[in-house]
């Protein structure tokens, strides 16, 4: 058998995060992409793949426009949060193919600062034609569609409030050792409870901080990793699932598009979950990340509850270490998060977590190997990457 | 960002569920040939792909599969909504809906009481100016 050109990620950044009031998500772009290719020491001139999603009419020709890019192989996949992930395995797999050799994914998005400035609404309008006009008048907010899921999965695994909210309290722990996070004060279990109801079992606390940011992510193909000044995380495996839009076509609300994308991810990299040093799962609210600890194979199905007590996200708690920067609940959440998951678990494998960076048994080891989980939309889509040294 | 963000946008093929709905009749539609309902609707069948698919007055028996009281929505008009509850059910003849769960009979567009809410909960359909909503049977809870 031929062996497959082996794919590394060399270069990841986020651009100024958190609360950017003067920045445009073009500009956004730029920062990340220029703080990745400096990260990677590689030159711009090897770039010849270029993914981005969000931003512009034709997406991605005018964000690779700003950034002075003629790529030839391009990837616009637009998923919703996990767009990255998959975006990061179309990308491998085209580097793979040859058709590629560099290819640069970035993001950048000013969501916060556009909300505060009046430019958009707080809730997003998607529309009122086609599928659309069938879920309008209804008033099904992202946030209580994200609720409805979690209470189904209360109904049916008596799941509790505090166990959903015991995940903010431990991303919030793991934001407090990470310098980047934009809210890093720790909370308790009541305060979460006590906080505003937004869509009920959901109060604050329970859903993610909307923030300003961008980050960017390069892949290079193996011949080109002796070239960069970073040390390589390697792509051993992915996969992809599209589930639903409305969501009266979603069949089980207690398992999300994870389950198959999760499976095949570790299936393809030829690993298991329990292998896994950390994993970086998307948490715009509490339920994803523990119905995405299940479905990614961590725990059984309805065990996420018990899963997540006692303090076993945190970094350093003895568990699995989850969302170890604190993810979109405490770190940064600028309205798509994938790409922030794969800087994450980079950063980890490559041992510059800092106070936050995950270690493997009492004698101090840097994680091998770990996982990122996008989830898109309201459960839509999910993509996996599994990534090791 | 003026205007509402409730209003549905119907298309030509749609217009026969909403004026059917402005009479206070809920229309699913049935394959002839795999026998199965869907909702929303569509022109053909999603489970076997048959063009031979016909619109089907709903027995408007619904239960709840899930809910969520949502007190935050800065969209108008929801704004002035809130609270209410917006909730996905099982209709008796298969397909799941998105819709709106509204309150006791004294109090047509308020949010029923929170105790009433339950997974299984019997609902029968309703009209709010036109738009299918369901409301709690009460002969259901507690006789």
């Amino acid at each position: 058998m031929v062996a497959r050109r082996k794919v590394a990620v060399v270069g990841v950044a986020l651009s100024d995060c958190g609360r950017v009031d003067d920045a445009t998500p073009y500009a956004l772009h730029a920062q990340a992409a220029r703080r990745a290719l400096a990260d990677a020491g590689l030159d711009r001139s090897l770039v010849d793949g270029f993914a981005s999603a969000g931003l512009g009419t034709l997406a991605p020709v005018e964000v690779a426009e700003y950034l002075g890019l003629r790529p030839t192989w391009v990837d616009s996949t637009s998923v919703g949060g996990s767009t990255w992930e998959v975006m990061a395995a179309h990308a491998a797999d085209a580097i793979t193919a040859g058709h590629a050799r560099v290819v640069l994914l970035a993001y950048g998005s000013t969501a916060r600062a556009d909300v505060r400035a009046g430019r958009r609404t707080g809730t997003l309008s998607f529309g009122t034609r086609g599928p659309l006009q069938f879920e309008v008048p209804y008033g099904h907010t992202l946030i209580a569609k994200y609720a409805m899921a979690a209470r189904r999965h209360m109904i049916e695994y008596g799941t509790t409030i505090e166990q959903l909210a015991e995940v903010a309290v431990q991303a919030r722990a793991n934001a407090a050792l990470n310098p980047e996070a934009m809210f890093r004060t720790p909370v308790t279990v009541d305060e979460v409870l006590a906080g505003p109801m937004i869509a009920d079992p959901f109060t604050k606390l329970h859903c993610c901080v909307r923030s300003d940011g961008g980050a960017a992510v390069l892949l290079a193909a193996e011949e080109y990793v002796r070239d960069c000044r970073t040390s390589p995380v390697w792509v051993l495996g992915s996969g992809e699932h599209v589930s639903h839009a409305a969501m009266s076509e979603w069949a089980d609300f207690t398992v999300s598009p994870a389950a198959v994308s999760g499976r095949l991810a570790f299936e393809r990299a030829g690993v298991r979950p329990d292998e896994m040093d950390f994993a970086e799962i998307y948490d715009a609210f509490t339920y994803m990340t523990l119905v995405t600890l299940e479905d990614l194979g961590f725990c059984g199905k309805g065990e996420g509850g018990a899963f997540v007590e006692k303090g076993r996200l945190r970094v350093g708690g003895g568990g699995l270490p989850v969302n170890t920067d604190g993810g979109g609940l405490s770190a940064q959440h600028p309205g798509m998060r994938g790409l922030f998951l794969l800087v994450e678990a980079v950063r980890q494998l490559r041992g510059e977590g800092g106070e936050r960076q995950v270690r493997r048994g009492a004698d101090g080891a840097l994680p091998r190997l770990g996982v990122a989980s996008g989830t898109g939309g309201w459960f839509c889509s999910s993509g996996t990457v599994v990534l090791g040294v | 960002m003026a205007g509402r963000f409730d209003l549905p946008e119907p298309d030509a093929f749609t217009r026969t569920y909403w004026d059917a709905a402005a009479e206070g009749r809920l229309l699913i539609r049935r394959c002839r040939a795999c026998g199965r309902a869907h909702h929303y609707p569509r022109e053909f069948c999603p489970h076997c792909w048959s063009e031979d698919v016909a619109w089907e007055p709903a027995s408007g028996r619904a239960t709840l599969y899930t809910w969520s009281v949502v007190h935050r929505n800065d969209l108008p008009p929801f704004a002035e909504r809130t609270p209410y509850v917006a909730a996905v059910v099982d209709l008796a003849e298969g397909p799941r809906m998105m819709t709106e769960v509204v309150g006791a009979a004294e109090s047509p567009a308020g949010e029923p009481p929170a105790g009433e809410l339950s997974a299984g909960a019997e609902l029968e359909v309703a009209f709010r100016e036109g738009i299918p909503v369901f409301r709690i049977v009460r002969s259901a809870i507690g006789g």
